[in-house]
């Protein structure tokens, strides 16, 4: 029998406002298995920590349940202190009374109790049934790879490469640099790009760990954390790479708008970049007129490209400079220049001249050829008039858009992206530049798109991240893996067919095929356990007795009347 | 007679739905009691046995919380839920249990509002079905 130990915290009046504490701990010394039951003012505090760590000692309690906050942030916190208590950290299991209780019935307090009690009841069921688990344990290869070639996958690899990690750096094209290569001055502080770019090469190639790879496509990505295998075409030849961490740089395209305010029949109509191109070689004159969120912020691709308005901004005032008595203007939803620096190079484009007049997507400016420039036609909403513009150029900002071969990259990685192709990090907010898949990072306009500045930060944080396991030299992978009962598995191969990481096949076990599960490879998603006919398979940590055990625990709770 | 007070099971998702109840508890937003969630790594997991048992023995709903399509953290798993879980109401249906009783729906970790609005239209509607005819009836 589980000598289970219960503690309910007050978090300070955050749950006690709604639940009655002592009423709770009441209820729960009635549960079975439970041995002791205590409350903490703060559970997570030193004083509660230690509290909970001498009782689990004073009462030999073999499983502890905290009901407190989310297990989402806090239960490593609690693992960690059974573990210094001496007992197995899956043996914890936490009970959310704050999140889900206190603070959504914060004016219903019977209520609200009595709910805490039947989770608490759950809690304590699924907990008899936990088992101690042993973490898995690998190698980790000493090697990093990076995809793409651009700032933000330079910066990471001469970054990996620079602490002594063999890092291979696999582009697609027959150059290093990406987007940034046709782009002459960075904004706004307008630093020059070449000799960023020369310089983030030359710290790799000068490295004796720094291995370039050009022209090369990756076709196959095996493995897991650790024990990652690529293969990929360099040239003609087929090679093969074993690596630790995977960096995903593969940048973003210039979205071409073919058929929008004449790009492709008015010669004078031009994007961002080819503007880019000219500017380098002083080759504009006469009167400039940009168009921004063009393709973008629209049904269909309705994300804000972010750096559009900080490179017309920029290039406006290069225009200006270049010939002076020229007529720049810009046409825009809203100027978007966030940043001290940003909104400094708009405050001087607005003094130095240029023009900004803002149109609504219901009425979206109109281009025609005239010359050998061009005329826009926009509906001013300031004035709340239509008025004409003479250009010699029109440059349409386009977004930036994921490239079309970042679906393959995504399927070979078995990494997301989102419903405009950009990789979806593990959280926004908690996990930047990390992928739910461990060992796999992403960085730089692959991500989303970012000035070149963020790029140096993304890639940087990346190989950071990367080197993480690498210099670990060993990863452990949570026990909530997924494992078959080979006496009830009758090899139906159910289970193969759902896996989403291949992690499962189906061999000779114990003289009978069976499924058996590679730890190393599950994600512990739990989706073979659903698709077993036979209840062979089941997930550490929430196996099917588990569960059925927080039902039959709420089912006795709510229906037969506890109080 | 007292006003009828369900008992309302829901399986939520690790990283989107369970994420969204949390946002809702931290955005404090207020929704009636009566649903009380289990964490799972993944929709995927949730077994269609689960919601028979919650059923047949007395659970008046059975909610099954997952990310949107296309946001699951393990790729593909919510498209083995959104398949799996209408197989499993369709059994329902045929045996004569009002599959009403079971909801599938997406709650991202970003939609607190959208896990109240989940919860209490889940409530209204179970409230109006009445109690589980199974309640009580010892198999």
């Amino acid at each position: 029998m589980a000598r289970i130990g219960v503690f309910i915290c007050h978090c300070g009046h955050n749950i006690a406002s709604a639940v009655d504490v002592e009423a709770v701990l009441a209820y729960a010394k009635t549960l079975p298995g439970v041995v002791f039951a205590g409350h903490n003012i703060y559970s997570c505090s030193q004083e509660g920590l230690s509290s909970i760590k001498s009782s689990i000692k004073e009462h030999q309690l073999d499983r502890v349940v905290v009901a407190a906050c989310t297990p989402r942030t806090h239960e490593p916190l609690f693992r960690k202190a059974c573990e210094q208590a001496g007992i197995n950290k899956y043996l914890f299991e936490f009970v959310n009374i704050r999140e889900h209780v206190s603070w959504i019935h914060a004016k219903e307090p019977v209520a609200a109790t009595e709910k805490a009690k039947k989770l608490v009841a759950m809690g304590v069921a699924k907990a008899a049934l936990l088992q101690p688990q042993t973490e898995g344990e690998a190698a980790v290869t000493p090697v990093a790879v990076v995809l793409g070639g651009g700032l933000a996958g330079l910066t990471a690899a001469s970054s990996l490469a620079g602490q002594g990690i063999e890092t291979h750096l696999i582009e697609k094209s027959e150059r290093l640099g990406g987007l940034l290569r046709d782009v002459s001055v960075i904004g706004p502080e307008g630093e020059l790009a070449k000799p960023l770019l020369d310089d983030m090469i030359s710290r790799l190639t000068r490295s004796k760990h720094g291995h370039i790879h050009l022209k090369s496509t990756v076709k196959g990505i095996s493995g897991f954390v650790g024990n990652f295998e690529l293969t990929f075409v360099e040239g003609c030849d087929e090679k093969k790479i074993k690596a630790g961490a995977i960096i995903v740089a593969t940048g973003a395209n210039e979205f071409t708008p073919v058929g929008d305010y004449g790009f492709g029949s008015v010669p004078a109509v031009v994007t961002q970049l080819e503007l880019e191109r000219r500017l380098a070689k002083g080759d504009v004159a006469g009167d400039v007129v940009f168009i921004q969120c063009v393709g973008c912020r629209q049904p269909g691709r309705e994300y804000c490209s972010r750096i559009c308005c900080n490179v017309s901004l920029k290039n406006a005032l290069r225009l200006l400079t270049l010939s002076p008595g020229s007529a720049v203007t810009i046409i825009h939803r809203d100027i978007m220049s966030s940043g001290t620096a940003a909104e400094r190079v708009y405050k001087e484009a607005s003094e130095t001249g240029v023009r900004f007049v803002r149109y609504g997507l219901e009425r979206p400016p109109k281009v025609s050829a005239e010359g050998d420039g061009a005329v826009v036609e926009v509906f001013d909403e300031t004035l709340d008039e239509t008025i004409e513009l003479d250009a010699g150029l029109v440059v349409l900002a386009t977004p930036l858009v994921s490239p079309p071969d970042s679906e393959e990259t995504g399927k070979l990685l078995k990494v997301p992206r989102d419903k405009h192709g950009f990789f979806l990090e593990a959280h926004v907010k908690l996990r930047p530049n990390e992928f739910a898949t461990d060992g796999v990072f992403v960085c730089g306009s692959a991500r989303w798109p970012v000035s070149a500045r963020e790029c140096i930060y993304q890639g940087l944080a990346a190989a950071a991240k990367a080197s993480i396991p690498i210099r670990e030299g060993k990863v452990v992978s949570e026990a909530i893996t997924a494992y078959a009962d080979v006496d009830k598995c009758a090899a139906c191969g159910n289970c193969v067919l759902t896996c989403p990481y291949d992690a499962i096949e189906i061999i000779q076990v114990k003289g009978k095929l069976a499924a058996k599960v590679n730890e190393a490879v599950c994600k512990g998603c739990g989706s073979c356990v659903a698709a077993c006919p036979n209840d062979a398979m089941q997930q550490k940590g929430f196996t099917t007795q588990q569960l059925g055990a927080m039902i039959d625990a709420l089912v006795k709770g709510a229906l037969e009347g506890a109080q | 007679m007292t006003e009828f007070n369900p008992t309302i099971l829901a399986f939520c998702c690790n990283w989107c739905s369970y994420a969204g109840a949390d946002l809702a508890g931290v955005s404090r937003l207020q929704m009636p009691p009566n649903v009380h969630v289990v964490r799972v790594m993944c929709s995927a997991s949730v077994k269609p046995e689960y919601i028979f048992k919650s059923l047949v023995q007395g659970i008046d709903g059975v909610l099954v919380l997952g990310c949107h399509i296309g946001d699951c953290h393990y790729l593909t798993g919510n498209h083995r839920t959104a398949k799996r879980v209408p197989i499993a109401q369709k059994l329902l249906d045929d045996v004569g249990v009002d599959s009403r009783r079971v909801k599938l729906d997406w709650v991202s970790a970003a939609e607190g509002e959208k896990f109240q609005q989940v919860i209490t239209e889940f409530v209204d509607e179970i409230k109006g079905l009445g109690p589980n005819p199974m309640r009580g009836v010892r198999l």
